[in-house]
């Protein structure tokens, strides 16, 4: 009986952060085209609902409508699973991230890594969706996508291990109590902009969008993929974002923490700072898009291992050497 | 603890059963997608004996990244080997070669775990206590980096011969290749780049490259 208890007592809390996360992905997919509409001086979608706020879900009733059409020679079971990898894994990984105190399914000991291993899993739902098509494009974008996550990934953790050094816990609520004093964003500010770069390429955000980049690859791994499973991968993939700008609102903002404790901001609840910092990450995640120009593949790739990687390596010994030589070193769990 | 068994004997058991799957499937893609399962649950069992540390570098290391390539690697093969598949019905000669390799593996666990129980009181060591207020990752920082530290960075050594290893086999200089070159391109001036040319009539002007 007991077991059954706390059973339906996790589904309840699982229920109460996935289902707001789930609209919320509906509602940021509307934001996105906003921006990039404003960016280009038109209106972007402002028909359906006010402000156009329905139009994402006119768009998955119209998903769920279509056909899915599996090609003949495909791996029908691989194909089937790529789209449900991506979106779970996109969902899995918000059980870690905490939007109060005490507003967290699960605060685990080694929060960053669950985030870290969950993000760089999401490359298999397109290694698996571009395969199991069994057509050259597909195949192509899946691997230019395989070999760019990768590499994106190794700066990604070597500057979370930046943020490691100056917190001396690998929990993400003690991450963000850390920064009570000073946002990490402050002292470690040219790893936030590598970390934003790199979030790009780990999402396949523009600029970096090669994997589906209509003009080579017709749309790279999802090319095959139709009416609802579509939907499934491109869902995932906002999902995958606004997880990306709530580990960035994390490591460098601050998370739930208000950026000065004085009346007026101090009122204000703290999951509401932390959703008003992952709006205002994804508020530059989707300028980026309208403005900058995709890069070319070996661009990407110089700039990933030959710059981001040597300077956030450089980064890290300059910071251990601050710490040190300060006797700044968080001593914790000795 | 009825739980606990539950999700041990659940987990255990996918592992056996996909780590099986692994050499039996014919089709090697499905294989590698059966080691990933293998080396996730893996991980969980990891996470149930309170390594979570080890479980989630696992998961990182193996699955995040060695895996992909692996996939990498077999997709590209799968390509080739079908086209081969059609002409040549090839029997397995990888058996002797598997069994020796095999029974070095089992030696070699045999020895380690002979080592264990020779001195056995190598757990209870003082660098090992312990201590539930200490998580995992504190713990297992404490040891690599004071007691082990030197076994540590020869670790790190042998990785890093290892990648050159890997570089230095594979790398080849390809003549005749046109590079982009950053410096070059920023570092062109009009003076350098733009002539203007008086043309002679009928016999034209002669331009470098």
């Amino acid at each position: 009986m007991q077991y059954l208890n706390i059973l339906l007592s996790e589904i309840y809390k699982i229920g109460f952060i996935l289902i707001p996360i789930l609209v919320s992905v509906a509602l940021i997919v509307w934001l996105d085209r906003r921006v990039w509409g404003a960016v280009q001086k038109r209106r972007g979608p402002n028909v359906v609902g006010p402000f156009g706020l329905l139009q994402t879900a006119a768009d998955a009733l119209k998903y769920i409508l279509k056909e899915i059409i599996i090609p003949a020679s495909s791996n029908k079971i691989i194909f089937i699973l790529a789209p449900v990898v991506t979106m779970t894994l996109a969902l899995v990984a918000w059980a870690v991230i905490p939007f109060s105190d005490n507003f967290v399914i699960a605060d685990i000991n080694v929060g960053i890594l669950y985030l870290f291993a969950v993000s760089s899993l999401g490359v298999y739902g397109i290694i698996m969706g571009g395969w199991a098509s069994n057509s050259k494009y597909p195949f192509l974008g899946a691997i230019r996508s395989a070999a760019q996550m990768v590499s994106y990934e190794v700066s990604i953790g070597i500057i979370i291990i930046n943020v490691l050094l100056c917190v001396g816990s690998l929990n993400l609520s003690d991450i963000v109590n850390a920064q009570k004093d000073l946002w990490f964003v402050v002292p470690l500010f040219p790893m936030f902009v590598i970390f934003f770069i790199s979030a790009l390429a780990e999402t396949n955000r523009p600029p970096f969008d090669l994997p589906e980049a209509e003009a080579e690859l017709v749309a790279g791994y999802q090319t095959e993929y139709s009416g609802m499973m579509y939907a499934m991968f491109w869902l995932g993939e906002y999902a995958n974002i606004l997880l990306m700008c709530s580990m960035g609102a994390i490591l460098f903002l601050g998370g739930w923490l208000s950026p000065i404790d004085l009346f007026p901001f101090n009122i204000i609840p703290a999951p509401i700072w932390m959703i008003l910092k992952i709006l205002f990450l994804f508020f530059l995640f989707a300028l980026v898009k309208a403005i900058v120009p995709r890069y070319r593949y070996d661009q990407l790739m110089r700039l990933g291992w030959k710059i981001f990687l040597p300077l956030s390596l450089a980064y890290v010994v300059l910071t251990a050497s601050f710490l040190f030589y300060f006797d700044k070193l968080p001593v914790r769990g000795m | 603890m009825l739980a606990h068994a539950f999700f041990f004997y659940f987990f255990s058991f996918i592992t056996v059963a996909a780590s099986l799957m692994v050499i039996t499937f014919k089709n090697t893609v499905h294989s590698v997608f059966f080691l990933i399962l293998t080396f996730i649950t893996t991980g969980c069992l990891f996470i149930m004996i309170g390594a979570e540390f080890l479980g989630m570098i696992l998961l990182i290391v193996y699955v995040g990244a060695v895996a992909v390539l692996f996939l990498f690697v077999v997709m590209m093969l799968n390509v080739a080997e079908r086209q081969d598949d059609k002409k040549t019905q090839s029997k397995s000669t990888h058996i002797p070669s598997g069994l020796i390799v095999s029974l070095v593996i089992l030696l070699e666990i045999l020895v380690v775990i002979g080592g264990w129980q020779y001195k056995s009181d190598f757990i209870k060591t003082g660098a090992l206590i312990i201590d539930s207020d200490i998580t995992n990752t504190h713990l297992l920082g404490n040891v690599l980096y004071t007691q082990y530290i030197h076994l540590f960075q020869v670790a790190g050594v042998i990785l890093l011969l290892a990648m050159i290893g890997a570089i230095v086999l594979t790398f080849r200089k390809r003549e005749g290749v046109k590079r982009q070159s950053y410096i070059n391109q920023i570092s062109r001036h009009r003076e350098n780049s733009i002539s203007l040319e008086e043309v002679k009539f009928k016999s034209g002007v002669k331009i470098d490259d």
